[in-house]
């Protein structure tokens, strides 16, 4: 799977996930990330992908992948096996990312979740201009044929994991060709410029509110 | 091993070509002893100066040793040519690929057909009843006079998963890979039930005489046709039923009568008729029981990625085929789960197809080009350890 802004969300990933890590990709595709992670970071990895196909690549790259669906197959994961199960594009595709992203921090410490922000200005100038689904780089499939069924701002992720009392330790702006960027999760303004998130993710230690 | 004299080597290991006669009797479960144990074994390929490059295969219920190579009986190809030969996923070029019948078997290893020395007889029903764990053990005393300390894969098919599973949980420093098709940690009920049946029918064929048809001159043929072609439904799907045969006649018109008018009738007859050339009722007894108690759980306090708490460092490869209903994919992932809470590494495949269990022994293009992946970069591993 070449998703819209893979590149840019492999790079970044590969910035964040500490050598020698236990790593889970969910929805790995053909393992590009998960062999990139190995090579460079030498992480003990493995991966959940839904294609036959996909499974079968990765098992050519020496890769121990799981065929699975991560609305439904995360459960097979012992809590606590990874530091860092990461989700890369896939947030806006599954059909519970509320229990999905639960599920990510049973399983690791932390989540490295990145996803398209439907509160970009090019996706909001896109709807209110032509008043159809925005069609823009990260979003890139008219809504007929979309795999993404719950698009979110960065706003509405940051107030989804205040809800399930989840730490956001950080954030970085991606863009199409750009390096990404640091960045305040919080900050209104980002939720104007950033065309994708992605945010590392804990469980927070304190008591539930 | 002593290296050019083949009596000398036999008389240290018990080795001849495709025979092992082990060196001490085979303690089983059941808390019973085999003397004189002989397992019938067949080698494609040659072993490396490493010794690192050898595959068992275990086989399933009704198979055999003779994994490649024409069958020395039948002249037909070995029954997992889709994936053993020159190019295949397992290669005789480079692999050591070790296929040992399994004991209670009747293709030459001890079994309830073999002599019993203790009184000069075929064994009949006073052979023991034997388990997976047994089969299993076994094929370690095999493996350990070959002279392997540590085999690059154990690979197998239905009940020859199983195997594989015992192995893991068994002997998992003796292995680097296990690859497990079509299996099952359990049978299940409905596993056991259907093998009731078959083994029902052999049993009520009078020419079975209460196991001991050998020395009668006689075959519970009758019985363990049906058995056979009972059997033979359970590794089919629905779907390949009707493609294969729908309501097709054998010819014209209906007999009003008792005869195969369907095909699919007079297939399975053919099956069962088939079938009994090949093999010995009293083992189909032991071997579909030895299943029937297989729960590798129930042997680690009922949890079971216990049974895997020492298979961390195993590479693990599991199918399931869609289709498959006698091992359904609930089954693998079980399996699976297992072994992931286990903290071993485990991958998982799925394999589309409406062939049902069956599938493992037919050319699957999917599972040869996963197998050939999983293999070919566990050798990268293996050798750069």
């Amino acid at each position: 799977m070449n998703a819209p802004l893979a590149r840019e969300d492999f790079n970044e990933i590969l910035n964040l996930v500490t050598p020698g890590a236990r790593v889970l990709d969910v929805g790995c595709g053909e393992g590009v990330l998960l062999e990139l992670l190995t090579r460079e970071r030498h992480v003990d990895g493995r991966g959940l992908e839904i294609s036959p196909h996909g499974v079968s690549s990765c098992l050519a790259r020496g890769l121990a992948v799981m065929q699975g669906d991560a609305d439904r197959d995360l459960g097979e994961f012992p809590a606590g096996a990874f530091d860092y199960a990461i989700l890369s594009q896939t947030l806006q595709a599954v059909l519970r990312p509320r229990h999905v992203l639960g599920e990510l921090l049973r399983i690791a410490r932390r989540a490295i979740v990145s996803f398209p922000n439907f509160g970009h200005w090019r996706v909001r100038l896109d709807l209110m201009a032509h008043g159809r689904m925005p069609l823009t780089q990260a979003l890139a499939e008219p809504w007929w044929s979309t795999p993404n069924i719950h698009l979110c701002t960065l706003k509405d992720f940051v107030e989804l994991c205040g809800a399930l009392n989840l730490t956001i330790e950080a954030c970085s702006a991606l863009s199409e060709g750009r390096p990404a960027r640091r960045t305040n999760a919080f900050s209104r303004l980002e939720n104007w410029r950033a065309e994708s998130a992605l945010l590392v993710l804990s469980r927070s230690t304190g008591p539930k509110a | 091993m002593a290296e050019g004299d083949p009596v000398a080597a036999w008389r240290e290991t018990g080795l001849t070509p495709n025979l092992f006669k082990a060196r001490v009797p085979l303690c089983l479960d059941s808390g019973a002893r085999i003397v004189d144990l002989e397992i019938a074994y067949r080698t494609f390929g040659e072993l490396n100066d490493e010794r690192s490059n050898a595959i068992l295969v275990c086989h399933a219920l009704t198979l055999d040793q003779h994994v490649a190579g024409p069958h020395p009986s039948s002249g037909r190809p070995g029954w997992w040519s889709s994936l053993v030969g020159e190019a295949l996923p397992l290669d005789p070029g480079r692999h050591f690929i070790i296929c040992a019948n399994v004991i209670g078997g009747c293709m030459g290893s001890t079994g309830p057909s073999s002599v019993d020395p203790a009184t000069g007889a075929p064994y009949g029903l006073s052979f023991p009843v034997i388990t997976v764990a047994d089969m299993v053990r076994a094929q370690a005393l095999l493996i350990e006079a070959l002279g392997i300390d540590r085999l690059f894969a154990v690979i197998g098919g239905s009940m020859g998963g199983m195997q594989v599973l015992q192995w893991a949980a068994d002997y998992p420093e003796r292995m680097f890979s296990g690859v497990c098709i079509a299996a099952a940690a359990k049978h299940s009920a409905q596993n056991i039930a259907l093998h009731e049946v078959g083994r029902q029918a052999i049993m009520a064929d009078p020419d079975w005489c209460g196991g001991a048809y050998a020395a009668r001159g006689v075959r519970p043929e009758k019985g363990l046709a049906v058995a056979r072609m009972a059997a033979h439904i359970t590794y089919l799907s629905e779907g390949a039923l009707q493609r294969k045969f729908g309501r097709e006649l054998q010819r014209d018109g209906l007999s009003w009568g008792f005869d195969a008018d369907f095909q699919v009738e007079s297939y399975l007859r053919h099956q069962g008729a088939a079938f009994v050339d090949r093999f010995d009722a009293n083992s189909y007894l032991y071997i579909t029981r030895a299943m029937d108690y297989f729960d590798l759980a129930a042997a680690h306090d009922g949890v079971l990625a216990n049974a895997f708490g020492r298979s961390r460092d195993i590479r693990f490869c599991v199918f399931s085929f869609t289709s498959d209903w006698l091992y359904p994919t609930a089954e693998s992932r079980a399996i699976v789960r297992a072994l992931n809470a286990a903290g071993a590494r485990t991958s998982f495949l799925e394999i589309d197809t409406d062939k049902g269990h069956d599938a493992f022994l037919l050319d699957e293009p999917v599972l040869r080009s996963a197998l050939e992946g999983f293999l070919e970069s566990a050798a990268l591993v293996w050798d750069g350890a």
